[in-house]
């Protein structure tokens, strides 16, 4: 029933008794879309169970057309899809001689990930660029490639302390008086992302280290480090 | 070099290109469809390291003025909600509609591809599908993958010569015509209304009452369902999308008696408290 024979990898019980190609690395990724602008925030520890592999191995990656690829999950699985989406909007490139939007390269994504349908990468990706108007656009994903385009969220091992942060600070669901469409500038959104990160950090073992966060507008993509708590 | 490059794009083309050139990559074992289907949780394990997003309840019917289809919006990842705001109709063309339940992503991609082969019938034949020939296509594709692990429940709805079409299809390729339809874990409350009101003599007003109700009561009583009321209604020209409608407002429209508040307003007054 479940002969693993043809796979060559390293054998690993992963609670079952039986073997299993994913590892679940922890940490935590997410994003924020303004008007003129989009912020991706990740942590960058990488951990396997108990153990603590790294304290600054990033998870969120520049793609050629300025978007930003943030993920959690099983960082094997995400470093490939990552190499596979950034070959794919190349050919795109090559393709149509003009780089890819924001808004093709997230339904590529999804296809990347649904191609793999019957053995999924182990990765919840946001994607983060501008669309075609100039606003920020962030894209969520579950694990086979299904998307929806949001304003914020959060995936990872720290995604149920962080989301209903988010819904209630960029969202504001459910708040009586506040304007739900209103969208945060990026300094409010640079301190959600920080006082997010830091709480998080507190409270769960998989999250800390150092912060990556990548700010996308216009000019480019901005890259800042800041540091976390490493216990 | 350009041909390199042409064959690369070609290649890439047909694994994005959905239909016909369609090819997942496998597990390299002897049963890559058993091996890959224990990781996640479409189907069965609910232990299962993957998670990935499921709904839902939809539901659609006939009556005098058309063809009603309402959905909720919430879509669950183990017992995360992962969204409130989730899409579930997908609207092939101006004539015809799909209902999303199950995963997420299988509804959402198949329902492309039959938006992508509908269209190709058009250029095909000059002539719009018949939403029977279209739920046909639905179905034949997703036979292709019968036992693969796919878990989809969706409802094919629109008008054509023959009139108002509604069709059931899912991920055993099983495929249904009826005058009324509901799908999803939530599907068993909206029958409950759907069942107690429907007539097929109803007025657009009235079919949007009762659509919206059995969502409403399906979202109260099914922990996975949830988030927002969205309705469509198909007539002979073609479909009309409904402003969405939120169920926590919802709550207050369905019992009058109670005084709208909210948690952060002032502490309730319960009977039984």
């Amino acid at each position: 029933m479940r002969t693993a024979t043809a796979v060559a990898a390293p054998i690993e019980a992963h609670g079952h008794n039986h073997w299993s190609p994913y590892v679940d690395n922890g940490g935590t990724t997410l994003a924020i879309a303004g008007e003129d602008y989009v912020l991706v925030a990740s942590d960058t520890r990488q951990s396997d169970g108990y153990a603590i592999n790294s304290r600054y191995e990033p998870k969120a990656f520049v793609l050629s057309n300025n978007a930003v690829l943030g993920t959690s999950g099983c960082v094997a699985d995400a470093k490939r899809l990552c190499e596979v989406l950034e070959q794919r909007a190349q050919l795109y490139q090559h393709k149509h001689d003009r780089q890819i939007s924001t808004p093709a390269l997230a339904r590529l994504l999804s296809n990347t990930m649904y191609n793999r349908r019957m053995l999924p990468y182990y990765v919840f990706p946001v994607l983060a660029g501008l669309d075609s108007e100039g606003r920020g656009a962030a894209y969520a994903y579950d694990a086979i490639g299904s998307m929806e385009r949001v304003t914020n969220s959060c995936f990872g091992s720290a995604e149920t302390l962080i989301q209903p942060f988010l819904d209630n600070q960029v969202a504001r669901n459910n708040q009586r008086g506040a304007d739900p469409e209103r969208l945060l500038t990026r300094q409010e959104a640079l301190k959600i992302a920080i006082d997010a990160f830091t709480s998080a950090t507190e409270r769960d073992i998989y999250t800390g280290d150092y912060l990556e966060i990548f700010i996308i507008d216009a000019a480019g993509v901005h890259k800042e480090t800041r540091e976390l708590k490493h216990d | 070099m350009n041909q390199i490059v042409h064959q690369l794009t070609a290649d890439t083309a047909g694994e994005l290109g959905l239909g016909s050139e369609l090819e997942f990559e496998l597990a390299g074992v002897e049963r890559p469809l058993a091996f890959g289907q224990q990781f996640t949780d479409v189907k069965s394990d609910k232990d299962a390291m993957i998670k990935v997003a499921h709904g839902t309840t939809t539901l659609a019917f006939k009556f005098r003025e058309g063809v009603l289809v309402a959905t909720d919006s919430r879509a669950t990842r183990g017992n995360i909600i992962a969204s409130q705001t989730v899409k579930k109709v997908i609207e092939i063309n101006d004539r015809l509609l799909g209902t999303m339940a199950g995963g997420a992503a299988d509804c959402a991609f198949w329902g492309r591809v039959l938006g992508m082969e509908c269209r190709l019938y058009e250029l095909r034949n000059r002539k719009r599908i018949s939403v029977a020939a279209a739920s046909k296509i639905l179905a034949n594709v997703v036979y292709r993958y019968k036992g693969s692990g796919l878990s989809m429940g969706m409802m094919v709805a629109g008008w054509d010569e023959r009139g108002p079409g509604l069709y059931y299809v899912d991920s055993d390729a099983r495929r249904l015509e009826n005058d009324l339809f509901s799908v999803g874990s939530g599907s068993t409350f909206a029958y409950g209304v759907l069942d107690a009101h429907y007539r097929y003599d109803m007025s657009v007003d009235e079919a949007k009452d009762l659509a919206r109700k059995a969502i409403y009561h399906a979202t109260h009583r099914d922990a996975y369902s949830g988030g927002i009321v969205r309705m469509y209604w198909i007539h002979k020209d073609g479909w009309v999308a409904y402003p969405l409608e939120d169920v926590g407002e919802l709550y207050y429209k369905f019992h009058p008696e109670v005084p709208l508040t909210n948690a952060a307003d002032s502490p309730l007054t319960l009977a039984s408290a």
